[in-house]
């Protein structure tokens, strides 16, 4: 029962690659939210059209679409780039191999970007401006009101989201099974097909995901602890 | 790009000459499964919300489990683990429902709906105001009466917004019905890909049929939601 007929190793090998990838994914999807609400808040008229075109587009469409959408294509193009490169100079060879691995993290991300920015947009939204017209005042640089006021501020508002998003993007990472990575689900097939006994795997991969979910929702709990410091609830 | 279009606009859009495929398919899958949860989540929310543990425990074990587990492994388990038990196997009845990938898809996506729509419909139960039970109870109606005429339709309207939202997020999860060799939308650009090897024209054509369905999905909930929660409206 617990040597899983030899499959251990690789299960958990497997496991390793789903956690390393939802974690890479959730700090590049973390990076182009805040960037994406930024450009959303921003004075800039063509930053703002810019950044709804990307959240409308990419929320509309299904993930996976997009997921075979930019791992196929992205190869192409990367390919194509190369071959002009290497037409440019010819000394060197220029090539730019993806494996399943970076065009996991680059699509999530870039999927999972789109909900983080509407999220952080909420969130920045809900930090009274009184409080950032009050930074300015003391004489801090735009970089400083983010980083003191408005960016710890933010994160209360915003961490139910995010830890949502961070589920989603765990259980996604499932996907990426389908475009080749050696997941926790790819091990778990390769198991089952060569033991006929599909069933079990499968369910021992859903434990995989549950235990994980269930550990990062307590984790969850523990940050809201952290960010709600000196927030006063309604005793009801 | 365009003989794309010309080739495969009737296999995208309702059928390729054996059966519904494309976009039909999708909406099948879609309205299918939908039914399938909210049929599920109406009983399964009001014991969610009961006093007694046996009652609302098996509940919450459902939901914990199916928002706990990706979609793709549940449909995995139920299209390729279900059918290699031998039990299953080998009553006749059961191996046929599970050997069609479309009953296990739609079997699967009405599973995991189910959970996600019982937990939405639980917090609008939950979130009943205290006076409308009192008064209820006050006119003397029995409980049945009481969840019928005054819990169940105002929950249903609280959870409107997030509902249309689940709606939206199980049609992005009708893709997954291609690995279950459903010919749905997503399975007939993958041919088209396979045959054509243009990625970004097969599978954007894909992504943008998605858009509009995406789209007129949210216009028709916006215009379900101005008529039935219009006592909310500014």
């Amino acid at each position: 029962m617990f040597n899983l007929a030899g499959y251990g190793p690789q299960l958990f090998s497997g496991m390793v690659t789903t956690i390393e990838l939802s974690v890479l994914s959730l700090v590049v999807s973390f990076v182009i939210g805040l960037l994406g609400a930024s450009a959303k808040l921003s004075k800039s008229r063509p930053m703002r059209g810019v950044a709804t075109v990307y959240t409308t587009i990419i929320r509309g469409v299904p993930d996976l679409v997009l997921m075979l959408l930019i791992f196929y294509s992205l190869q192409i193009w990367l390919n194509d780039f190369s071959d002009y490169l290497n037409s440019l100079q010819g000394s060197f060879t220029f090539a730019f191999p993806l494996d399943p691995f970076t065009s996991g993290v680059i699509t999530l991300g870039f999927i999972y970007g789109a909900y983080f920015t509407e999220t952080f947009r909420g969130a920045f939204l809900a930090v009274p401006k009184g409080q950032l017209e009050a930074a300015r005042a003391f004489g801090m640089r735009p970089k400083q009101v983010f980083r003191r006021i408005l960016f710890p501020q933010m994160m209360r508002y915003a961490l139910p989201g995010i830890g949502n998003n961070w589920q989603v993007i765990l259980k996604a990472t499932a996907l990426v099974s389908l475009i080749g990575l050696s997941d926790v689900v790819k091990a778990a097939q390769a198991a089952g097909e060569a033991t006929f006994r599909t069933f079990f795997f499968i369910v021992v991969a859903g434990a995989v995901y549950l235990v994980l979910t269930t550990v990062s929702n307590g984790v969850l709990i523990l940050l809201e602890r952290k960010y709600s410091v000196g927030v006063r609830k309604a005793a009801l | 790009m365009i003989d794309i279009l010309q080739n495969y606009w009737q296999a995208l859009l309702y059928s390729d000459g054996y059966g519904v495929t494309g976009l039909a398919m999708t909406l099948w899958l879609l309205v299918l499964s939908c039914a399938i949860g909210f049929c599920l989540a109406l009983p399964l929310a009001v014991l969610r919300n009961a006093r007694n543990p046996v009652l609302w425990f098996p509940v919450w074990l459902y939901t914990f489990i199916f928002r706990g587990t990706p979609l793709y492994v549940q449909l995995l388990l139920i299209y390729s683990g279900i059918y290699g038990l031998d039990f299953v196997h080998h009553t006749a009845p059961l191996a046929d429902f599970f050997r069609s990938g479309l009953n296990c898809t739609i079997l699967s996506f009405g599973l995991n709906t189910g959970a996600y729509t019982t937990e939405i419909f639980a917090g609008a139960i939950k979130e009943t105001s205290h006076g409308e039970v009192d008064a209820g109870l006050a006119m003397g109606m029995s409980r049945v009466t009481l969840y019928r005429r005054i819990i169940i339709p105002a929950a249903l309207r609280r959870a409107l917004p997030a509902y249309s939202n689940e709606v939206i997020l199980m049609l992005h999860a009708t893709t997954l019905a291609f690995t279950a060799t459903v010919p749905d939308i997503l399975k007939v650009a993958n041919d088209a890909y396979s045959a054509t090897y243009a990625p970004f024209d097969c599978f954007g054509i894909a992504a943008l049929i998605y858009l509009c369905v995406s789209f007129t999905l949210i216009f028709l909930f916006r215009r379900t939601e101005r008529r039935y929660l219009a006592f909310l409206s500014p």
